[in-house]
This record gives C-alpha cells, structure tokens and sequence, in this order.
C-alpha cells in the first residue's frame, strides 16, 4: 500500500513523505528505539534509560513521562507507542519489591511485539560516574560476545540476536578506520551477563594493524536475565524472512575455481565449417614440404 | 659463507617481523565467528569462571583484559579489509564493509504489490501501454512553453474563461457555464468514486490472503478463531465438502458473493423436496416440543448483552486487571447469571407442555 493508496490521500509533499517513510520498504530504516519508564521507576533505572538514550542517540525517543503498563501482562499501549513514534525497539523500566531494578528489553515486527527479555539490573556505573573522554555521538560500536552460553541455550541466543538488533545502529558500507572508537563487549558467565563499553585507542605497533588498547568509558551493567516472552519459531522465522529481490543477482556464466582463477563460458551457435575463411590464416597455408610431396605424388600424370 | 650470511639475514628478518607482529597476536583455544558487516565478533571460549566470580577490580581487570584481546582480533580483520584514501591522497583510511551475515528479524513485513486496478487490467488485455508526455505545451496565444496543467498553465486559466460557446444540439437557454462547472464536478466524482473502488477491491483481495493467519499465543479473539476455523474447513483436497461438522454447527455452503444476494429456490421444480418440506412442517406444529429452542436464543441474547457490558467496563478497568483477570471475570459472570435464567426458563416450558417438573 502506497502512501498514495489510502482513502484520505496527503495533500501536502510533507505528509506524503512522512507516510512514505513509515510504510513497509525493501530496505529498511534503522530501527529505532523507545525507552519508556514504569509507573513506578526509581533512580538506578533512569539513568540506565539515559544513558542508553545517549548511546542510541539519534535512534531513540526517550518518554520523559511515567507510563502505568504492564508489559508482560498487557502489550496494546506498547504497540500504540510504537505505532505513533515508529519504533521497532523498546526498553521498559521498573522497579518494585518482588522485581528491582527491572529492565524489559523487546523488539517488534509489523507493531506487534516479537521478543521481550526481562532483565535484572545488579550494577550500574553511569556515564558521568566514569570521569574521562567519551567517544562522539553516534558512533557505530563494535559488538563482542564472549561465552559459549550464548550459543548453547536458545534463550541466550535471542537475547544475543535482540542486543545486536538494538546496539547496532545504521548499516554502512564503509568506515572510516580511525572512527573505530566505541566497543560494547557482553560476558556471559555464571547466569550473570557483564555488559561493559570500553573506548578503542589505537597505538602504534611496528606492522600495520594497530595494538588495541581499552579504556573503560560508558555504561557498564551487570544483569541477571529473569522472564521472557519469546515468539514462537515460525513467527520469528516470518519476520526474518527477507523479500527475493533484496537477494544478490547471480552471474551466470562465470564460476571460479580455488586458485582464484575465474572461468566464463561462451555458447557459440554451431558453425558451417565449409564457409571458414582459411585463406588468409597464414597457419592454414601448406608448407613447402608438405607441397613438393604432394606434387611428386601427382607428378606421375603430369610428367607425361 | 655468502650463503650462509644471507640465510641469517632471512632469519633475522623474519625474527624482527614476529616480533612486530607479537604485540598484536592473540591466542585463543577456538577462533571467533566474525561479521565484519555489523562490526560483530562472537568469541566461543567459555570464560574464565573462576576470575569472574569475585567481585571488585579483579573482575574488571580480568573481564577488560578479555575485551582486550577480542577487540584486537576485530581490529585485526578489519584493517585486512580492502581500504582507500576517501577524497585525495590526504583524506582517511576508509574500509569497505561487507554485507552484513548475521540474520535479524526485519522491523515490518516485506511490501506486497498492489493488485492492478481495472483499467490497468483492460489496458494490458488491449496491449495499451502508456505513452510519455511533454511538460511542456507550446501556447501559440502567448508564443511561448508554458506547463500542460497547472500555474500558468497553456491554455489559460479555466476558471478566468469569459466565453464558453453554445455546442451544436444544446438548448440556447441553458447556463454554459453552470454546465461545464457542473461536468467537472461530475468528472471529479466519478474519479474519486472510482479510485475508492479500487481500494476497496486491492483491501478485498489483500484480506482473503490471511496473511498472518494467527496471532501468537494468548491474544486470539473469537472472530479470528472462527475465521482461521472456516478457512482451515476449506484448506482440504475436496475443499471442504466432506469434512465432518461439529454438532451444532449450520451447514452451509459457501456462497461467492459473501453473503449479499438473497438467493430463492425454483417455484416448480423438486417435488420430492416441497413433499417432505410440507410434511416436516406439520410434524413440527402438531409436536409438543417447541421448535425454538428458547434456551439458547436467550442465551445467546445474555452473551451479547453480557459482552457489550463487559467491554464498556473492560475499557475502564483493563489496565489494572489485565487480559488474564479480564477472561476470569467473563467466565464467572456468565456461568452464575445464565444458569439462574436458565432455571427459570425450564419450568415455564415444561408447563406449556404439562410435563414434570425438572430440577436441574
């Protein structure tokens, strides 16, 4: 459906692309995010929420308001959220007596919710505790995962596969290589995930890729992953289903072999041997021993 | 000697160049997964639990350490990627990434195309195909191109027009310019008519696809159930024709037109039909037992009424109790209201048919 497609059609150019930019597309915006605030949220899980809306800036909304919802019980004023702001990725805090320092991080397909992971926060050094240079706005982080768990248990893998989706940012075709600054490295171990983001400083090492060194800067939390609420698998296998057309066009024709020589093949039509022009290929014309032998094979008329 | 020198030479060489290379050289038991398209590195080896397990600046040390060694082993392969100098031999190092491999869910469905409307379906019939025009008009008036339709438009501003000529057959009396304000307002209402027609047929064609068939768990509503019951009826090789039904559930046969034409039987045609329609209708007055069964029209009616209510009421209250206390308060009401009412329909039918009385 078009932005041209509805009943009330826009009549302005800006309205027109604000629908264009909201409508299902072959390539997708960034996600964005929304961090939004249980009724009754408490200092630790603001500032959490600030700080993640200074890591996603600018792909984040942050809702200064309290917002009285449930979001394992009840999901209708998540998605109203996400419809009105277009935001696929949402983070919801709370806190209360059975539940402290709660943190629902979730994602949606087509503004219904997809996954949501409810995460306990234990620790929590804020930006501003950490006195030292930060990295610009918006630079893209480099994403580590470290422990096997990550890939042994299934809810482990979709809250692996949800942080990569929120931490991300705008997919690019190059970087600039000095721009690496910013690296979001995740530890599961214990039950316990470590989250730490550190500020890449590049020195000099006497070949050309440069030796890493760390320096502790942003966010860094120590979480305990408590309920979830996952979508079933094909649910989750439609929304990754991405459309043919955005699937690269295979040359025909062409195939390479593992030395990295690449072979093409040409399909000729049959051709009429009789009509070759032997003529003027010099590697066609006989020889003058192929010659006298065969003039004194016919020389026993001649010679007559 | 000379031989020997240079094959020193070599070893000292490569000695000075694993040298270089061992600041940058990490050992790991199982190599990282990387894709390099969303800067991301998956490390396998289970980490040190022990170290971890402390609390204080033991961990962190241990756990930077950890980043360390990963983010140099990123590093290390994206320098390897193919890079140029952006914008002269002066500008940054910039690499060109790959696509991304790592699968993520996408944020909204693939779009689907639109169904072609009817005069798109009559001009590919017909072979029509659109020819491109010019947009620009020359005015031979104002000896100059002017815009084929809008401000400053060729042929002069419609709505300035001072003459409209009388055409051939039209009553000299009639109004011209009514007339033609009158057609254009027709035009645009056919057109718009036309246009919501075609919505309306492209928005039909997209709802019989179910596309999502089912939402997940926990947020059906009856309709959707009843819909993906019909649909699943008819999902079958026979499409549908002999699928058993359940007790009390009508039979009827799926009608093209979605419920709108009132279809009648022939006047004169099935006797045997009329014969046993007539007989069935005299059974049924000369039996005591009533053919409306009163129980489950009433019942049906305190649904309703009971759902209208409770949707009034739900909207208020759905924050606090939520879907879960919302079907438990559903359940309870209708089971306690309706079995009373249901008591005190029996005894009156009972009585009109002067059989004994039940106690439920």
């Amino acid at each position: 459906m078009d932005a041209l497609d509805r009943v009330v059609k826009p009549k302005t150019k800006r309205a027109k692309r604000f629908l264009e930019k909201r409508e299902p597309k072959l390539k997708e915006n960034t996600k964005n995010a929304m961090l939004i605030k249980g009724g009754n949220a408490n200092l630790t899980v603001t500032e959490v929420l600030k700080d993640i809306y200074a890591v996603k800036k600018p792909f984040a909304v942050l809702y200064k308001k309290k917002n009285i919802t449930r979001p394992f019980e009840d999901q209708t004023s998540l998605e109203f959220f996400s419809k009105k702001s277009d935001c696929s990725l949402f983070m919801f805090g709370s806190h209360n007596k059975k539940r402290p320092n709660n943190l629902i991080i979730g994602r949606m397909f087509d503004y219904h919710v997809l996954d949501m992971i409810e995460l306990g926060i234990e620790k929590f050094v804020s930006l501003k505790d950490i006195k030292n240079s930060k990295c610009p706005e918006g630079t893209k982080p480099m994403l580590i995962f470290a422990g096997d768990v990550f890939d042994v248990n299934e809810e482990y893998r979709r809250l692996k596969s949800l942080l990569i989706d929120f931490f991300r940012g705008p997919s690019v075709p190059s970087i600039r290589l000095a721009g690496l600054e910013y690296v979001l490295h995740f530890t599961a171990v214990d039950g316990k995930i470590y989250m730490r983001s550190y500020k890449v400083l590049l020195k000099k090492s006497g070949c050309k890729i440069p030796r890493i060194e760390l320096e502790e800067m942003g966010p860094s939390l120590d979480l305990v992953m408590r309920r979830t609420h996952l979508a079933s698998d094909d649910h989750y296998k439609k929304s990754l289903k991405q459309p043919k057309a955005l699937k690269p066009k295979k040359k025909k024709n062409i195939s390479h072999d593992v030395f990295g020589t690449t072979y093409g093949r040409i399909h000729m039509q049959k051709q009429d041997l009789g009509k070759l022009q032997t003529r003027k290929m010099k590697g066609l014309r006989k020889r003058p021993a192929e010659k006298s032998a065969e003039d004194s094979g016919i020389s026993p008329k001649k010679s007559k | 000697m000379a031989a020997v020198r240079v094959e020193e030479v070599l070893a000292a060489a490569d000695e000075q160049e694993a040298e270089k290379r061992r600041s940058v050289t990490v050992e790991k038991e199982l190599e990282l997964e990387f894709d390099l398209g969303n800067l991301l590195a998956l490390d396998r080896n289970p980490p040190p639990a022990a170290g971890l397990r402390g609390a204080g600046p033991r961990r962190e040390a241990l756990l930077r350490a950890l980043a360390r060694d990963n983010a140099q082993l990123l590093v290390a392969r994206l320098w390897e990627l193919p890079a140029e100098r952006a914008g002269g031999a002066g500008g940054p190092l910039v690499a060109q990434l790959p696509e991304p491999t790592f699968r993520l869910p996408r944020e909204k469905p693939p779009p689907r195309p639109r169904p072609p409307t009817r005069w798109e379906q009559f001009a590919r019939l017909k072979g029509i195909r659109r020819r491109k025009k010019t947009s620009l008009v020359w005015d031979e008036q104002a000896k100059e191109w002017r815009r084929r339709w809008g401000y400053q438009r060729a042929g002069g501003d419609p709505a300035r027009a001072w003459v409209a000529e009388v055409p051939e057959g039209a009553d000299p009396e009639e109004d011209q310019f009514a007339r033609l304000r009158r057609e254009k307002r027709e035009r645009v209402a056919r057109n718009e008519l036309n246009r919501l027609r075609n919505l309306a047929r492209a928005h039909r064609a997209a709802a019989t696809i179910p596309a999502a068939p089912l939402h997940p768990t926990g947020h059906q509503s009856r309709e959707e159930l009843g819909h993906v019951a019909r649909v699943a009826r008819v999902s079958t090789a026979s499409l549908g024709r002999f699928q058993p039904r359940l007790p009390k559930e009508p039979a009827e046969p799926p009608s093209r037109s979605g419920g709108r034409k009132r279809r009648f039987e022939p006047l004169l045609g099935n006797l045997a039909a009329e014969r046993s329609r007539q007989l069935e209708m005299l059974r049924d007055m000369g039996s005591k037992k009533p053919v409306l069964d009163i129980t489950r029209a009433v019942n049906k009616q305190l649904r309703q009424e009971e759902a209208e209510a409770a949707a009034a009421k739900g909207k208020k209250k759905q924050s606090q109790r939520g879907k879960r206390g919302r079907r438990q308060q559903r359940v309870g009401r209708s089971g306690k209201k309706s079995g009373a009412r249901r008591q005190q329909q029996r005894p009156a039918s009972s009585s009109t048919g002067g059989g004994k009385r039940k106690k439920a």
